[in-house]
């Protein structure tokens, strides 16, 4: 992978936060027809049956051009090639960890794509079972789904704690250009990092920061359907600030 | 699926240990109990509890049945729990498994030893016929504690169901007919906790990151009385529990007791006046 390949791609991840500025968009169910005709093309989570294009997923709807597509609201996360994921080993065979990536497949993380040496005899020593990480997803073909380490900040995570949150709800979180996330950040004192699967994982100086942290995240992903959502979590952490003292 | 992480359990055990709790509860206080026995208008009785964001919806049936041997002239009880997939993804369908099982059979212990029902009023002829009480617990939604709320659940749809009329002449239960009879209850009210243990800490009405933190648990039933008795009891799980954490346990809930009996007769009596 060439360097303008990987520039591409982090472009890619940083403009999948949510844009704020669009219009209300309309709800669709699993097999409710969005437009007819032929001159719309389905797009991702949307097919076509005969003139009709019919959602497959329960999302919002989105035009761009000619193609329409389904935004999912709910649902597993799906691995594509350069998500930022966080995992946890459950298993160690000879060249690496199986993992759970909390998705319908498991990842595989061999010891190749780790930053520094690792003994093959003693896996353990880098990474043991039920510990979690973060890393970035090299590649999903039919076999599976195998994940890297190689970046800035991949790796075993230590301290702080872990929050769950709907993993279609994640590009709220992270906001347009990672304007929420920054917010959180900054606010709390916390050093975030957002799984597109899903997790997120807090670390701060003390449990109560981490606390006001997570307390927004849940925030955030609980009403990510309000606009002006970022002017609405800084009054939220407002609040729990002013409550606390 | 990860359900938690090792991460989170840590800090829970760190936070927990300085006698702190994540959504700034005391150790022993318990989550917003809302009951509302509006449930059912083809069962006996029902009551659909929250706790938290926890919630469990209980019904009662009545029908008629054989005595058992050892009991001929006793009313019977049966206690049964489903875990559905709604409530959390680590629940399938299928039959039911341990977890299921256990809130049943605690239940259905804590309710039985406690002699809470009159079981020798539920006796129609001797040996022969009797009433049978079936409880069904379903869970809505499991953020933790799902066997206090189921608990409190089954004591509001026991003492808010009505029997159904029996016809002596036909040996049949007539469902439409209406009847105002209650089940016969005593006043041994059970109240159950489940004291969660986090190093050194006991803990009640744990969330669900707390339960899945746990290093294990004992359940305790109380009846009134003065002092309170104990009508059963169980411990779960693989921890060690010496003599003298065990009192501190039993100290706990009971310091709970007084405060928390009120609260919940309070609610059940006021939404049963509210069915009228």
């Amino acid at each position: 992978m060439n360097k303008q390949e990987i520039n591409r791609e982090t472009e890619e991840s940083v403009q999948e936060g949510y844009d704020d500025s669009k219009e209300e968009r309309k709800v669709v169910v699993p097999g409710e027809t969005i437009v007819s005709g032929a001159d719309y093309l389905p797009g991702e989570g949307a097919v076509r049956e005969g003139e009709d294009i019919v959602a497959q997923k329960f999302g919002l709807i989105e035009h761009s051009g000619k193609l329409v597509k389904v935004i999912p609201l709910s649902g597993v996360f799906i691995p594509r090639r350069g998500n930022v994921v966080i995992g946890q080993v459950t298993d160690m065979t000879f060249n690496g960890w199986m993992t759970d990536i909390n998705s319908p497949y498991q990842a595989f993380l061999p010891i190749m794509e780790t930053p520094r040496f690792v003994n093959k005899n003693n896996l353990s020593e880098f990474l043991n079972i039920g510990e979690l990480f973060s890393s970035k997803i090299k590649s999903v073909k039919a076999k599976g789904v195998d994940l890297t380490l190689e970046g800035r900040g991949f790796g075993r995570l230590e301290g702080g704690m872990i929050v769950f949150v709907n993993p279609n709800k994640v590009p709220r979180i992270i906001g347009r250009e990672g304007s929420m996330i920054k917010l959180i950040n900054d606010e709390s004192n916390c050093k975030i990092t957002v799984g597109q699967n899903g997790l997120v994982w807090i670390k701060g100086d003390n449990i109560e920061d981490e606390l006001l942290a997570k307390k927004a995240i849940l925030f955030t992903a609980e009403k990510s359907f309000i606009h002006g959502l970022t002017d609405k979590v800084k009054e939220f952490i407002e609040k729990e600030k002013g409550d606390k003292e | 699926m990860i359900e938690t992480s090792t991460l989170t359990k840590s800090a829970i055990s760190e936070y927990i240990s300085k006698g702190k709790r994540f959504d700034k509860r005391q150790l022993s206080e318990f989550r917003n109990l809302s009951i509302d026995l509006a449930l059912s208008k083809k069962a006996e009785g029902g009551a659909k509890v929250k706790l938290g964001k926890t919630e469990v919806w209980v019904g009662v049936k009545m029908e008629i049945a054989e005595p058992y041997p050892d009991s001929p002239d006793k009313g019977n009880l049966m206690v049964t729990a489903e875990l559905l997939p709604l409530s959390s993804s680590k629940y399938e369908y299928g039959p039911p498994k341990f977890n299921a099982i256990e809130i049943g059979r605690l239940v259905d212990r804590g309710i039985r030893e406690s002699k809470f029902i009159d079981f020798e009023k539920l006796c129609i002829k001797e040996g022969e016929k009797v009433w049978a009480v079936i409880i069904d617990i379903y869970s809505i939604n499991d953020d933790g504690n799902l066997l206090d709320a189921a608990f409190i659940g089954a004591l509001a749809a026991l003492k808010s169901a009505k029997m159904p009329f029996y016809d002596e002449k036909k040996e049949k239960i007539d469902y439409e007919a209406e009847s105002k009879k209650k089940i016969p209850l005593t006043k041994n009210i059970p109240i159950n906790f489940s004291i969660h243990k986090i190093k050194n800490s006991f803990f009640l009405d744990p969330s669900i990151e707390e339960e899945l933190a746990s290093e294990g648990r004992i359940i305790l039933a109380f009846i009134p009385d003065s002092p309170v008795k104990i009508c059963s009891m169980q411990k779960g799980e693989t921890m060690v529990v010496s003599t003298d954490e065990f009192n501190k346990a039993i100290k706990l809930a009971e310091d709970k007791y007084d405060s928390f009996f009120s609260e919940v007769m309070k609610k059940i009596d006021s939404e049963i006046l509210k069915l009228k």
